[in-house]
């Protein structure tokens, strides 16, 4: 994995392979989805967490880890059927309840919704970043 | 890292049993991917906790598995859904909601679950053995499991217990390996009770949930329990408050016949010592109002009530006889019920204000009828939810002071 910022493609491995480009939300705060998230509308409902009133839904969420119940993994399934989900997951450390969330949806919907173990150092909100698939079937994360 | 998969597995995940064993077990590897397991292992039961209606993705999920011939592969039990189907006039719910509600719980009957839609499967003829290695939902069965069985399951949720029910395997990882049973943290437990009360198992459960984290609790000390309800209320109390998934008590539990048992030889990553002051205090803490408080309604059977809580609740109301029309709701499974039918134990008893729930609990849908006045309730796992869940005041007291309320018509506790 590489660790420079100025020439921004790093590899990663996907535990739901897809491609996506969009902006940014990065936290430094674990979020739990379900709780967290009213998936109607994919805004962060989640009263201890910084991110609060901000909208995940189409962005490319950052973060060091999932949290909290399994119940998150019907939450992020129903964020993905209804379009408010995000585009793309940037995680440090997998997690199975996100990762059965989105294959789930991948299996109901037929919607590829990346989630990508990466590094996610120096990754800041607003700046566009693009998830792609690699030849040998890993991830590829790029600042564009 | 690498998961293995047995022959089997990989014609499950190759298609060739079907398109619902082969998305079961797709989404198994991928779990077990994640957590990092290298194997799967055999399970003998399931317990889904599917039931509960929460959107359109997890009914679409269950109908699509039963679309392509799904069957689960082990005996499997089902924990509480959204509506009370021997009682269905009970649950106040819009049409629009009822009929996925409905066809949620009757879609998993058609995968070739039980219909038991209990949080109590361990009260069945499913409970499970020592040892026995399952796949169970639902953090109060789970923790029972663990802990007052011996029978090893980890903390399974959403899809995935399902899916190991439709493969009959479950990640060869955390509870159910004996080295990652040992418990990690000491509770001292400094109580003189001569005939410990229940709240008192409820009081231990609710610090050693808090305290623990994702380490395994060790309680030593702990009063020898009338039976096991009172365990029951300790393990319900200790996953509400914390993940606990198991608890060992020494001198108690299967696999804590000693301190050393209990720690597989190793010592203590810490020892918190527990007073009666402290398990006052935790106990305090679940109830909103003062006594004298105007009661609207008691509920009793978070967990479901067992068979014996029923026969320690009977005489109760008889001797309390509670006329001015307070409902004492119990939620219980519908065997336990049943059985209660056929024994004629009921009869009479709605005089009292009695109203057996079944299949589905008074804090996960709408059955009360007030939600205005107190709700007084013996179970600390109802207590901490349901003002959140329904928005009611709690009272927290032991099963004869809830009942001696609703008598009175407000709140009475201890001698009071």
């Amino acid at each position: 994995m590489t660790q420079s910022v100025a020439a921004f493609e790093r590899a990663g491995s996907f535990q739901l392979a897809g491609a996506a480009e969009a902006e940014a939300l990065v936290f430094s705060q674990p979020l739990s989805f379900w709780g967290g998230i009213d998936a109607e509308t994919g805004e962060i409902i989640d009263h201890s967490h910084p991110g609060r009133g901000q909208n995940i839904a189409g962005k490319i969420l950052v973060m060091p880890s999932g949290r909290g119940s399994s119940s998150s993994s019907s939450v992020l399934a129903e964020t993905i059927r209804r379009s408010t989900a995000p585009a793309g997951i940037l995680l440090e450390r997998p997690d199975p309840i996100l990762a059965v969330g989105a294959i789930v949806a991948e299996f109901l919907y037929d919607i590829h919704m990346p989630l990508v173990v990466c590094d996610i150092a120096g990754i800041v909100s607003g700046e566009r970043i693009a998830i792609g698939i690699r030849e040998d079937g890993g991830a590829s994360v790029r600042r564009i | 890292m690498t998961l293995e998969l047995s022959a089997r597995d990989q014609s499950m995940l190759d298609g060739e049993q079907g398109p619902s064993s082969a998305a079961a077990m797709k989404i198994l590897v991928a779990f077990s991917n994640a957590i990092g397991a290298t194997s799967l292992l055999d399970i003998s039961a399931a317990h889904i906790d599917g039931c509960l209606y929460h959107g359109k993705a997890g009914l679409d999920f269950v109908e699509r598995l039963v679309e392509g011939g799904g069957r689960v592969r082990v005996p499997t039990t089902l924990n509480v859904g959204s509506f009370d189907l021997i009682h269905p006039s009970m649950v106040k719910m819009p049409a629009a909601e009822e009929a996925p509600a409905r066809r949620l719980m009757k879609a998993h009957l058609e995968l070739g679950c039980q219909a038991t839609f209990t949080c109590a499967p361990y009260q069945t003829r499913f409970r499970p053995g020592f040892g026995q290695q399952i796949a169970w939902g639902e953090s109060n069965a789970i923790v029972f499991a663990n802990s007052v069985i011996g029978a090893r399951t980890n903390r399974y949720g959403d899809f995935i217990d399902l899916c190991c029910a439709m493969t009959e395997r479950a990640p060869a990882w955390g509870l159910h390996l004996a080295e990652n049973r040992r418990g990690r943290i000491l509770f001292e437990l400094d109580v003189a009770d001569g005939v410990p009360s229940d709240s008192l198992f409820v009081g231990v459960g609710l610090i050693i949930g808090q305290a623990s984290g994702d380490r395994i609790p060790v309680i030593s000390g702990l009063p020898k329990p009338r039976d096991e309800d009172q365990l029951k209320a300790l393990g319900a109390a200790a996953a509400t408050t914390g993940a606990v998934a198991l608890f060992h008590a020494v001198g108690i539990t299967p696999e804590a016949g000693t301190l050393d048992e209990a720690f597989q030889g190793h010592a203590p990553e810490e020892t918190i010592r527990v007073t009666r002051a402290d398990i006052d205090q935790a106990l305090s803490r679940l109830s909103g109002v003062p006594d004298g408080a105007p009661l609207s309604a008691v509920s009793l059977g978070t967990p479901h009530f067992s068979h014996d809580e029923w026969m320690r609740l009977l005489p109760l109301l008889r001797e309390a006889a509670p006329g001015r029309g307070i409902p004492i709701y119990v939620n219980t499974g519908r065997a336990t019920l049943a059985r209660l039918q056929e024994e004629g134990a009921l009869d009479g008893m709605e005089a009292f204000g009695l109203i057996p729930v079944a299949d589905t609990c008074t804090y996960v849908t709408a059955i009360l009828d007030r939600l205005d006045g107190v709700v007084m309730t013996n179970s600390g796992k109802w207590a901490h939810y349901a003002p959140g869940n329904i928005g009611v005041t709690v009272a927290f007291a032991e099963m004869r002071d809830c009942i001696r309320s609703a008598a009175v018509g407000h709140v009475v506790r201890g001698a009071s």
